[in-house]
């Protein structure tokens, strides 16, 4: 909306008196939540609309539209006209969206509006809450902006009676700026860097200016912008893809060429995979799914945006994970997605909550629903993924989104030729995620609203749909020469980095906005979400705008790809930038940092007495990172496209956690993906190698437990760090990568894809903590026949229960020393290499040749946690004798060990008795033993020799299992969905 | 005979192409086609037996699920408008399905039940906000019922899964209700699990009215149903498989193939 003086049709929708309203009593009980007093509250969905229309088109809008007319009546006023009448003892609440902040609803209302021949040309869509409370109008502010709005984003008002209108943000002149940075020296040159928010180091700003010395210009602010971008660490990954100097426990230094190029693609190189198609270069791994299909997979994150506006932040998270997927080759669909959130506690007290900080539950609340609103709404099933708890979170939450995309096999090659039109599809551009980087401080200033405005995002998924569903199409009849998605950086890096080979001219006045005004670096460089940049040779551009027609897909032909070798920009018939791409891309100085490990001093606690063991794996059940997460998972739909083999919960009851997700995409065929994860931030707090190593073994666990083939397995690493330039926490980091580097080698399981994530640091006092180090693996496997795959719950009374894999002790960053409260203790899990992978493939083997009729992978909590799951999953209960457990040598054989270990590469099987000889055959050389059977009651019974150590009921164990999350699932009916 | 089935997306259809599999699993043909492309044929539905609605986000859910889908189709591109198309099409002995928002759309458009439109509008039922507030998505059971479209398996219990936020059925009045009942449309009813009535939450995911799950229209060729038979197709798909013996096609299936059965047979 342009004029904040016009008036408007202002008409709020509520459900019929009498009815249900799901939305007030959700408002209403999070307030009460936050201490407020209140009575009721009654939720509105409010519209503007053009002012200038009569009152019978208001009022034809209203009843055709925007209310239903079984469930809803609306109200409708001009914003002229006297308010409404309300409750007088209500107060009114309205929730606006800043200037600039994406509104989805509205595009699709002027869309309707224009079938019923009612033309507006402005609509806008705001909340409404009528409350009845004996709060002040301060206070019920206090706690609304704690629940109802974000004020990053939103406006919100109480008792006003015209809400305040939106409007556009404001519009800029064009003038072509030229930057003096020839004569720049040292702290000039910082300074220029920090004013223009390019984040750029005094050697690197000097290899900028040298670069415009010996071309005799100045650069233009877009071409300074761009190489920011460029040679940004996000873009160009300097710290994992650079130099180091090693020194590890007050070893000699080591130089490290690239700690990427020496550790994680070194793996990949080393265990040559020909199933690999295209590993590290594209916007996702690929991987051969069968003669005619392969599958892409990519785990990113979006951890500040998340930390700001939990929703947006991960909603355009997931998002920009699904465009990387799409523009994998030229176009993957996206079939399957995978989030992991790792938050502080839910039940966080208010005064342990730093300033500044949205609480946890909030974040978590926020994230769960961004996820649930853009992958539901993609279409994407959403079968895998996990929450991790910790205080070292509260103030950086880490978010990750995966997911996975399907793909002809000839559509992985993609390569530009000179003459290919460049086209833009989907999204328009606003200034949407330029984070005032390129405004100066005078202008900063007048815009600071519309700055925290468009910091943080709203996606639009079904503008990234309609782009999907297009592009789709447009591979299929072989029209798109390369592709690739526009995520930092936005068109700069999306044409800068499809250009680098050949070169491009672009017409910047050509890229549709969303509003008026921007400039043209502003164009350049927004990260508005849901583009696509695609390269087409002349002759199919025609069809290709006429399938986004039908798919009612804005695209748009931005220029040419050039043989020049030259990226130029042009704006208006004006040259506003002319880059050498060798220099963008190959021109940034390479740091050598400084890396160091020490090992921390480790002590043990006291081990718990053989009486309270029973209620600590009551408590671990308990505990959030255990603990069930059906009731998020129910908010998901994991179903969606018809593929869901192995779904996230298991067993009669449907209450079992899964150790992964199966799907089978291609319709009719056998054939299946396997995903699983491993996670372990507790262990890097002792050895950042055990936290390297167990995330591998754990994510390769789950696919084995599931029917995945570990021969046919490859991973993605992520990294979410500290400030690296920091050598204590580089130096963590080259110590996890080394280990990752030797399992996956010695596992011959190649990395595919990764990203990290580092300056993860908070502030206590004066001192910069970093979160804990945090190396997540995800895990994808092709499974030959998914009618072959295993659940973890167990099937019927009688049968063996085998526990594969020595045990050793390692209680370190162990769970239960976690719901003991002593600390992290000593040992983290580390892998046996040669024994973990003859276990992996052992159990595969015996999987495969359909000896179990369970399995089940130990990790948090080990096999007390286990052999729990799988009884009250399966409403079966059992007895084990932990006498028998293989332990490795030289591990005391005591209780609390055997059942709370955390050690790797173990699992537990359901065996019918009849297999136990065929069982020892593919087991061989991975030590195992049965401990107990599956019985006919309702108790789980663990003795120790003759030494009864506890007998609980399975209802007691699923009753607890299903209580980690009081503090979020309080709304839901029952406390657990 | 071949069946030919067209299959209707707008933007955020998205259970489209595991309906045009479970259609083609049962030997029709299939084109899936954008709204879009309807809107700007003269002939949208000539030489077609079964027009299909799936699921999804059509529009994104924006204002009220399948309300933006059911406007545009009173677009005319060319002639009348596509609903009134689709109308004759149904008229002429077309079948007609909607699964989840394909049912919300077709509610929307008042194409079911198919009362005439009187003074209060199009709409005598609808499908509003699940009675929890949220999107959930879990398994239910379903009987069906004996009602005027005779593909429905009636007395048969069929499961598959649910997944949609705003599937509360509910009608304008009791007196509505009870004509839709009287009129033998309601054709599913969510139950328990073993199979009895009445079924409460979460046995009933959205808190519909009489438990009802899905309905046909008056003419008994259109059948508009919540829950997604295009996801109980394979015996891998139910959420117990490896717990049963049985590899049978899921119950889901039965919906999709009845149907292409009694478009086989000429209706």
């Amino acid at each position: 909306m342009t004029d904040p003086h016009a008036s408007f049709w202002q008409i709020e929708v509520a459900v019929r008196p009498g009815l249900p309203d799901p939305e007030g009593e959700g408002a209403q009980f999070e307030l009460r939540e936050l201490g407020a007093d209140v009575r009721t509250a009654r939720a509105y969905r409010g519209y503007f609309i053009d002012g200038a229309l009569t009152r019978a088109q208001a009022e034809r809008a209203a009843n055709l539209l925007l209310a239903d007319p079984i469930s809803e009546s609306a109200r409708i006023r001009n914003t002229n006209d006297k308010p409404f009448v309300i409750d007088p003892d209500a107060r009114r609440i309205d929730i606006i969206r800043k200037p600039g902040v994406m509104d989805p609803v509205a595009a699709s209302v002027s869309l309707a509006l224009e079938a019923l021949n009612i033309q507006s040309a402005h609509v806008a869509t705001f909340r409404c809450f009528e409350i009845v409370t004996s709060c002040g109008a301060e206070a019920l502010r206090a706690a609304a902006t704690k629940t109802l709005a974000n004020e990053t984003i939103e406006l919100l008002t109480i008792d006003r009676s015209n809400p305040p209108l939106p409007f556009d943000p404001a519009a800029r002149a064009f003038k072509r700026l030229t930057i003096s940075i020839r004569a720049l020296e040292g702290a000039a040159l910082d300074k220029l860097s920090a004013d223009m928010c390019l984040s750029l180091t005094r050697l690197e700003m000097e290899a900028v200016r040298d670069h415009y010395r010996s071309l005799d210009r100045e650069p233009s602010d877009a071409e300074l912008e761009t190489i920011a971008q460029t040679w940004s660490e996000h873009c160009k990954h300097k710290t994992l893809r650079g130099p180091c100097d090693y020194i590890e426990n007050g070893a000699a230094p080591r130089r490290i060429d690239s700690i990427l190029g020496e550790t994680i693609v070194k793996a990949t190189e080393t265990v040559r995979k020909d199933w690999c198609l295209s590993v590290f270069v594209d916007n996702a791994g690929v991987i051969a799914f069968d003669e005619r299909h392969a599958v892409c997979f990519k785990v990113e994150t979006h951890n500040h945006p998340s930390a700001i506006e939990p929703y947006g932040g991960a909603g355009t998270g997931i998002g920009g994970v699904i465009r990387d997927v799409v523009g994998t080759g030229v176009g993957a669909r996206p079939i399957a997605s995978t989030d992991i959130f790792c938050v502080g506690p839910a039940d966080l007290t208010e005064e342990k909550l730093p300033r500044g900080t949205l609480h946890p539950s909030r974040v978590l609340r926020g994230v769960i629903s961004g996820v649930r609103d853009y992958g539901n709404r993609m279409g994407i099933p959403t079968i895998n993924g996990g929450v991790f708890v910790d205080n070292g979170y509260i103030s950086n939450p880490l978010v990750f989104c995966g997911t996975v995309g399907l793909m002809p096999r000839e559509a992985v090659r993609k390569e530009v030729k000179p003459g290919d039109l460049i086209i833009m599809i989907g999204g328009r551009t606003g200034r949407d995620g330029i984070h005032g980087a390129t405004f100066s401080s005078v202008e900063l200033h007048e815009e600071s609203q519309t700055v925290s405005a468009t910091a943080v995002q709203i996606g639009d998924p079904i503008t990234e749909k309609k782009a999907t569903e297009a592009i789709l199409r447009a591979r299929d009849e072989k029209l798109l020469r390369s592709l690739t998605d526009c995520g930092a950086g936005g068109l700069s890096s999306a044409i800068g980095e499809l250009a680098e080979d050949t070169g491009a001219e672009v017409f910047l006045e050509r890229v549709p906005l969303k509003y008026a005004g921007l400039r043209y670096d502003e164009i350049w460089i927004s990260e508005a979400q849901e583009r696509m940049v695609a390269a087409v040779a002349p002759e199919h551009a025609e069809r290709l705008l006429q399938i986004c027609r039908e798919e009612q897909a804005e695209a748009t032909i931005l220029g040419t790809f050039t043989n020049t070798k030259r990226l130029l920009l042009k704006y208006q018939n004006e040259v506003v930038g002319d880059l050498d791409l060798h220099f963008l891309h190959k021109g940034v100085p390479r740091v050598v940092r400084q890396a160091v490990y020490n090992s921390p001093a480790e002590s043990d606690p006291a081990p718990p007495r053989d009486s309270e063991l029973g209620s600590l794996l009551l408590q671990i059940l308990s505990s959030p990172n255990v603990a069930s997460k059906e009731w998020i998972v129910r908010r998901y739909d994991h179903e969606v496209q018809g593929t869901s083999v192995i779904k996230p919960f298991v067993g009669v009851r449907r209450d079992g956690p899964s150790d992964g997700a199966v799907i089978a995409p291609v319709y009719g065929s056998p054939r299946g993906v396997a995903l699983g994860n491993g996670l372990n931030p507790r262990y890097g707090q002792l050895d950042p190698a055990a936290l390297a190593e167990s995330s591998i073994d754990e994510a390769m666990r789950n696919i084995v437990a599931i029917g995945g083939d570990p021969d046919r397995t490859a991973i993605l690493d992520n990294y979410c760090w500290g400030n690296c330039n920091k050598p204590d926490r580089l130096g963590g980091l080259v110590r996890a990568s080394e280990a990752a580097r030797d399992l996956a080698i010695a596992y011959e399981t190649p990395f595919i894809s990764g990203k990290d994530s580092l300056n993860n640091e908070y502030r206590v006092g004066g001192e910069s903590i970093p979160i804990p180090p945090t190396f997540l693996v995800s895990a994808i496997s092709i499974v030959e026949d998914v009618s072959r795959c295993m659940t973890m719950d167990f099937k019927e009374a009688g049968n063996a229960i085998v526990i594969v894999g020595p045990t050793r002790d390692e209680l370190g960053g162990s769970h239960l020393h976690l719901v003991r409260n002593v600390g992290f203790g000593k040992s983290a899990p580390r892998v046996d290499a040669s024994l973990g992978r003859a276990a992996l493939r052992g159990v595969a083997r015996a999987l495969r040749e359909g000896l179990a009729r369970a399995c089940h992978d130990l990790s948090e909590g080990g096999l007390a946690v286990a052999v729990a799951e799988m009884a009250f999953a399966g409403d079966i209960g059992a007895v084990l004798d932990l006498h028998n457990i293989p332990l490795a040598m030289g591990t005391d054989a005591r209780v609390d060990l055997k059942l709370f270990s955390e050690s790797n590469s173990r699992f537990l099987l359901e065996v019918p008795k009849a297999n136990l000889e065929k069982l020892r055959a593919a087991l061989i050389g991975v030590p195992h033993a049965a401990i107990g059977e599956t019985t006919g009651g309702r108790e789980l019974k663990i003795s120790d020799g003759r030494k009864e150590i506890f007998n609980i009921p399975i209802d007691e164990l699923r009753k607890y299992y299903k209580s980690g999350f009081p503090a979020m699932t309080a709304r839901v009916p029952g406390g657990v969905l | 005979m071949t069946v030919r089935a067209i299959l209707m997306r707008a933007p955020g259809t998205n259970c489209d192409r595991e309906l045009v599999y479970a259609f083609e699993r049962c030997g029709a043909r299939v084109e899936l086609l954008t709204l879009q492309q309807l809107l700007e044929s003269s002939d949208p539905f000539g030489g077609a037996a079964i027009v299909g609605f799936p699921g999804g986000f059509s529009y994104g859910d924006d204002v009220a699920s399948g309300k933006i889908f059911a406007i545009e189709m009173q677009k005319s591109a060319t002639g009348a408008p596509l609903a009134e198309k689709l109308t004759k099409f149904i008229d002429r002995g077309g079948l007609a399905i909607g699964v989840c928002n394909g049912f919300q759309v077709l509610v929307k458009s008042g194409i079911l039940p198919g009362y005439a439109p009187d003074a209060s509008g199009i709409q005598h039922v609808t499908l509003t906000n699940n009675r929890s507030g949220r999107f959930e998505e879990r398994w239910v059971a379903m009987r069906g019922v004996a009602c005027r479209a005779e593909f429905v398996p009636a007395g048969e219990l069929l499961e598959m899964p649910s997944a949609h936020g705003e599937g509360q059925f509910m009608a304008r009045d009791e007196a509505t209700l009870q004509k839709l009942v009287d009129d033998r449309l309601v054709a599913l009813r969510y139950v328990t699990k073993d199979g009895r009535e009445p079924a409460a939450y979460p046995d009933n995911p959205n808190g519909s009215v009489l438990g009802i799950a899905g309905i046909c229209d008056l003419r008994g060729r259109v059948l508009g149903l919540m829950p997604h038979p295009e996801r109980n197709v394979e015996f891998w798909h139910h959420p117990q498989w490896t717990r049963r013996p049985e590899r049978d096609d899921g119950t889901g299936f039965r919906i999709i193939k009845n149907l292409v059965d009694q478009a086989r047979k000429g209706n």
